[in-house]
């Protein structure tokens, strides 16, 4: 199918401001909207620039708006968006180049939280026990990518430049459930401060955008049950 | 140009580099260079699982591990190193739990551990559990559990920086390296007294792969040209169940659970070929029966693929224990695993060669076993070799466990022991003309086109099955590319972000692999592992029981032999 590209493009060391280009590609309905990048950088445009990796939806380069909403350019496919699709950078983040933004704010959000695990006990000889339900628990958290497009679809975040966004909360949801980890509480005060997760106004962005369906708003929620009826 | 000085620089940031760095952390000045964020690496897609002979869900011990891997490697494996593999990996699967890592659980809470391809009880008798596994994301889960650590330990990470060169001074020690950095386009001279290499494999130089784009060979390749030689290089895995067309990996643990792959008349034919472990044979000889099936007229629709049927396991099973991967089954080809067989075939999955190592990581000078001082070597980018000719599945997130930890403390011993070697003058002058030369070019040939061409190439008359005409037809082919690279051009002539231009490099760091793999490939006159071709169809433990060490001297390649080290199981035939 013919489709055309209409590609946010901004290049700080000649443009003064972005501006839309457009592109004509012959893509199969198959095709990753990644794929069809790659047609227009390899074949018609080589400055054309934008992330990417493991083109399957594991490694969290690629996170773009296509058609207004987050997505990874290679978890969608052409025939899901139309033969004229928008592509934009995310939102919230300075534009370093076309597609590619400035994720250094995302990741200190994301250390912000100790996104590691906190013990004050010894190492046992061979594995710390943990039932399969215990497991359970934070299975659905650990499944993030730090793509950033929850972050980048959070109202919140495009205005409120303290908030560690949903990324982050998601991660500190992985180790404050996991029955292994002793620094609940720690990160659990850091999320009672102003930038933490009573920012949330619980629009659900942030779940919609997830590539990996963790349930983002839900896990939200349970950081701030938490934080009303546990004493930290 | 600004100059920065480590007592040691990892390049790479999958599971080996991130091991190494850890054992480092806090006691001696590191820094980690990637081209990409850490956890973009591609360690993060592999899915099945890491082998150790725990023995949580039934008997098992290293030596078994350690004969299936030497087996598994169709005997070129160096069995001092794969005792050592087999041996640490059940010490390092403890470490990443107390890491942190969320392994599956048994009912008792202990780790729980899964059936995979070639792993097997009592030295062959039948499939074994030994596969730890976080569902089917066992390197996502290695990968975020490294980097979160790595963030415990302060260590410095310089992201989105772009190997460039790596520096050698008068006497031969490694010295540092060159980089560019991303954003802004600023070369960085890295002075250390060590220099480890961890940047992963080449499968882009193929056309069907399950390997990131990222995964071209750069660390390899650069100190390759400067004189460091190659190892095995000839051995490339074709892991049997990429997902048709696109080359995205199914793992292992599709078959472990119970998947079987069945032919355009429904028939499970892994069982004709290999009686015993039948779909859990090792990774080549899957790839072949696939091949064989295929050329006997007995793929789907008369085409060159196959089915992978899940349809008869649970369907909690797949939910719990496969997820990520029917995900993608959905997501790419429309096709529900639950209810519907998924199409198949054969991708470019795992270089078993790469720079050659000693056990504690260092690269070797020469087939004789000499090391070049400073500089390392771990993970998929090294060849220790504990893969020989075939890697058994699970053993790559071993290798890097296993092997990263080792380099990393053997690192800190010897930056301790060392002061830092004086650089060559103007050390960043070589990668600036290359890179200078590139962007002034006005026009010329185009990257992606040579790239495409290489990958047709690779994956026409390189892949599983060879001989030596189309492996000739294929090094003239690339010899043409070598010289149309010379010529290669660019349109983007920026400094911030510049990706046209890493792309054009990455294209000229492959197509020097490529050459160095069909070298070896046709010095080879046997079939091995991995290795098989048409017109030498055995294996010729006689002549070809050795490593071949490919090494550049000015404008030739020369091949040596170098011996497998043996030391408990005499070399077989492998059967399954």
């Amino acid at each position: 199918m013919e489709v055309t590209l209409r590609i946010k493009r901004y290049n700080p060391e000649i443009d003064e401001k972005p501006t839309f280009r457009e592109y004509q590609v012959t893509v199969e309905k198959t095709d990753r909207v990644l794929d069809a990048l790659n047609m227009v950088k390899w074949h018609d445009d080589g400055t054309l620039t934008y992330r990417r990796s493991c083109a399957h939806g594991i490694c969290g380069s690629d996170a773009m708006r296509i058609n207004g909403r987050n997505r990874l350019a290679c978890k969608v496919l052409m025939g899901e968006v139309g033969d004229r699709v928008t592509i934009e950078p995310l939102l919230g983040f300075s534009v370093i180049k076309d597609l590619v933004v400035d994720m250094d704010s995302f990741f200190a959000g994301y250390r912000s939280i100790k996104p590691y695990l906190i013990t004050h006990d010894e190492n046992p000889a061979t594995e710390r026990r943990q039932t399969p339900a215990e497991r359970e628990r934070f299975d659905d958290t650990t499944k993030c990518i730090l793509c950033a497009s929850c972050t980048t679809a959070c109202p919140i975040t495009w205005t409120n430049e303290e908030f560690v966004g949903p990324a982050a909360i998601v991660n500190a949801h992985r180790f404050i459930y996991d029955s292994r980890d002793q620094g609940g509480r720690e990160r659990l005060r850091i999320l009672n401060q102003r930038s933490g997760v009573w920012r949330c106004r619980t629009v659900f962005n942030c779940t919609d955008a997830c590539p990996r369906d963790i349930e983002i708003t839900k896990a939200i929620e349970e950081v701030k049950r938490s934080l009303l009826t546990e004493t930290y | 140009m600004s100059y920065h000085r480590y007592d040691a620089v990892i390049v790479g940031a999958g599971g080996a580099g991130l091991m190494t760095a850890i054992q480092m952390a806090g006691k001696a000045n590191i820094a980690v260079v990637s081209k990409l964020y850490p956890p973009r690496s591609h360690t993060g897609a592999a899915q099945g699982g890491v082998a150790a002979a725990l023995g949580n869900t039934e008997e098992d011990h290293w030596e078994w591990h350690m004969f299936d891997t030497v087996k598994g490697g169709d005997y070129l494996v160096d069995q001092d190193a794969a005792a050592i593999l087999a041996r640490d990996a059940i010490d390092a699967v403890y470490e990443l739990e107390h890491m942190g890592l969320p392994f599956n659980r048994t009912p008792d809470g202990l780790i729980d551990q899964r059936r995979f391809g070639g792993h097997s009880r009592n030295f062959g008798e039948g499939p074994v559990r030994r596969a730890c596994y976080a569902a089917d994301r066992t390197g996502h889960m290695i990968i975020q559990t490294l980097y979160q650590q790595g963030i415990k330990h302060n260590v410095t990470f310089r992201d989105e920086e772009f190997l460039l060169d790596v520096l050698f001074s008068e006497n031969g020690e490694c010295c540092g390296v060159v980089t560019r950095e991303l954003t802004t386009g600023e070369y960085h001279v890295l002075h250390a007294k060590a220099v480890m290499i961890a940047t992963g494999g080449f499968g882009r130089m193929f056309k069907i792969t399950s390997n990131a784009m990222a995964g071209t060979g750069d660390g390899v390749a650069i100190p390759y040209r400067r004189g460091v030689p190659v190892m095995d290089m000839e051995f490339y895995q074709f892991h049997p169940t990429g997902l048709y067309k696109l080359g995205i990996l199914l793992s292992e643990a599709a078959r472990g659970e119970g998947g079987i792959l069945r032919n355009n008349e429904g028939e499970a034919f892994a069982a004709r070929y290999a009686p015993t472990m039948k779909d859990l044979a090792p990774r080549d000889m899957v790839s072949r029966f696939i091949y064989e099936e295929v050329k006997a007229g007995r793929g789907i629709d008369g085409k060159d693929y196959v089915h992978l049927d899940l349809t008869h396991l649970p369907p909690e099973v797949i939910d719990a224990k496969l997820p990520d991967i029917t995900d993608f089954a959905r997501t790419y080809l429309n096709v529900e695993p639950k209810t519907q067989p998924v199409p198949i075939q054969p991708t470019a999955h795992y270089a078993m060669g790469g720079l050659p190592t000693d056990l504690d990581g260092r690269v070797l000078a020469d087939a004789s076993g000499n090391v070049i001082p400073g500089l390392y070597a771990a993970g998929e980018s090294a060849c220790v070799s504990v893969h020989g000719a075939n890697r058994l599945g699970t053993n790559s997130l071993v290798d890097l466990i296993v092997f990263g930890r080792r380099a990393g403390r053997h690192m800190l011993k010897f930056v301790d022991d060392t002061s830092h070697p004086t650089m060559p003058a103007n050390p960043d002058r070589p990668a600036r003309e290359e890179i200078d030369e590139i962007v002034a070019r006005p026009s010329g040939e185009n990257a992606a086109e040579i790239r495409e061409r290489l990958q047709d190439v690779m994956m026409d008359k390189v892949s599983v099955v060879r001989n030596a005409g189309g492996m000739n037809e294929a090094l003239a082919e690339v010899e043409s590319l070598r010289n149309a690279y010379k010529n290669v051009a660019i349109q983007d002539k920026g400094n911030i972000f510049n990706t046209d231009l890493t792309e054009a490099l990455e294209c000229g760091y492959m197509l020097d692999l490529a050459e160095a793999l069909i070298i070896g490939a046709l010095a080879r006159e046997e079939s091995r592992g991995a290795h098989y071709r048409t017109d030498f169809e055995k294996r010729d433990d006689s002549n070809w029981l050795a490593h071949t060490v490919v090494k550049m001297k000015g404008d030739k390649l020369e091949l040596t032999k170098k011996p497998v080290t043996v030391t408990t199981f005499e070399p077989k035939e492998r059967v399954y």
